[in-house]
């Protein structure tokens, strides 16, 4: 192939969400909508407490991590304080508000539409205890680390 | 850039194979652009998005993206996935003759 040849556009993607905190759980799925608004397929792949991202009861609760997150920029200690999570929380949920960044609940379901598909991890709901019932009904399956390398076949695989 | 001959008109496209000049398009020409994106017929449906694309870029600068358009051109996330399967505001903006959306949501 020649040095100038355009390299292979990415055709398919598999992302997996592993963390249930609010700063964990929006990237992977901002790229999940980008990738499917770039007409690229994309199947997305719940686990650990990435799960409450899907979780019908916990979706609309997702908070900000304000302890050992040095991103914020303040006292360590400050950020386990009471009520300093919720604030956070509040305060992001507003500036996102602002920029037209969905909620959470809202956005799971826009993936959805784009014709993603959503996956639970298997592992992580037996662990958890939970059941397809626990998850908002957009959740296609839940399924083994084995379907989900299978349904990743010929993809790229993002973990966040 | 390149020129393009499009419904009998020479137009120029970027290198992503949208239109430099919005201004040299015309509705005769999306039949022939729909197309090239693998959409054989518009229905009114794909009409609608079009003439919605066009409407926005020329009040605001920009295109509107998927969430946008979901929001307000009277069009669902999900008919709009069935009327553009390749990304609906990508392949809608070079059917209607305007530069790609940029937006991240």
């Amino acid at each position: 192939m020649a040095d100038t040849a355009k390299p292979h556009p990415i055709e398919k993607l598999s992302i997996i969400i592993s963390k249930g905190s609010l700063d964990g759980v929006y990237p992977g799925l901002i790229m999940a909508n980008g990738a499917r608004a770039e007409g690229i397929d994309v199947d997305l792949f719940f686990t650990f407490f990435g799960l409450d991202a899907i979780h019908k009861e916990r979706h609309e609760h997702i908070k900000m991590a304000t302890v050992g997150n040095p991103g914020l920029h303040f006292v360590t200690m400050l950020g386990g304080l009471p009520g300093v999570s919720s604030v956070m929380t509040h305060y992001m949920n507003h500036k996102m508000e602002k920029l037209d960044i969905p909620s959470i609940p809202e956005f799971v379901e826009m993936i959805a539409d784009t014709g993603a598909g959503l996956y639970a991890c298997k592992a992580s709901v037996d662990l958890f205890g939970l059941e397809k019932n626990d998850f908002i009904p957009q959740v296609n399956d839940i399924i083994t680390v084995g379907e989900f390398y299978e349904k990743a076949a010929g993809g790229q695989i993002i973990f966040t | 850039m390149s020129t393009t001959t499009i419904a009998a008109v020479d137009v120029e496209l970027n290198d992503e194979g949208f239109f430099v000049h919005p201004e040299q398009w015309t509705e005769e020409m999306a039949p022939e652009l729909a197309r090239r994106e693998g959409i054989d017929t518009l229905s009114d449906a794909h009409w609608q998005v079009i003439r919605f694309m066009r409407s926005e870029f020329f009040a605001k600068g920009t295109g509107p993206t998927v969430r946008v358009l979901g929001k307000t051109s009277g069009v669902s996330v999900k008919e709009l996935y069935q009327l553009f399967p390749k990304g609906p505001a990508k392949i809608a903006a070079r059917i209607a003759g305007i530069p790609k959306p940029r937006g991240c949501i």
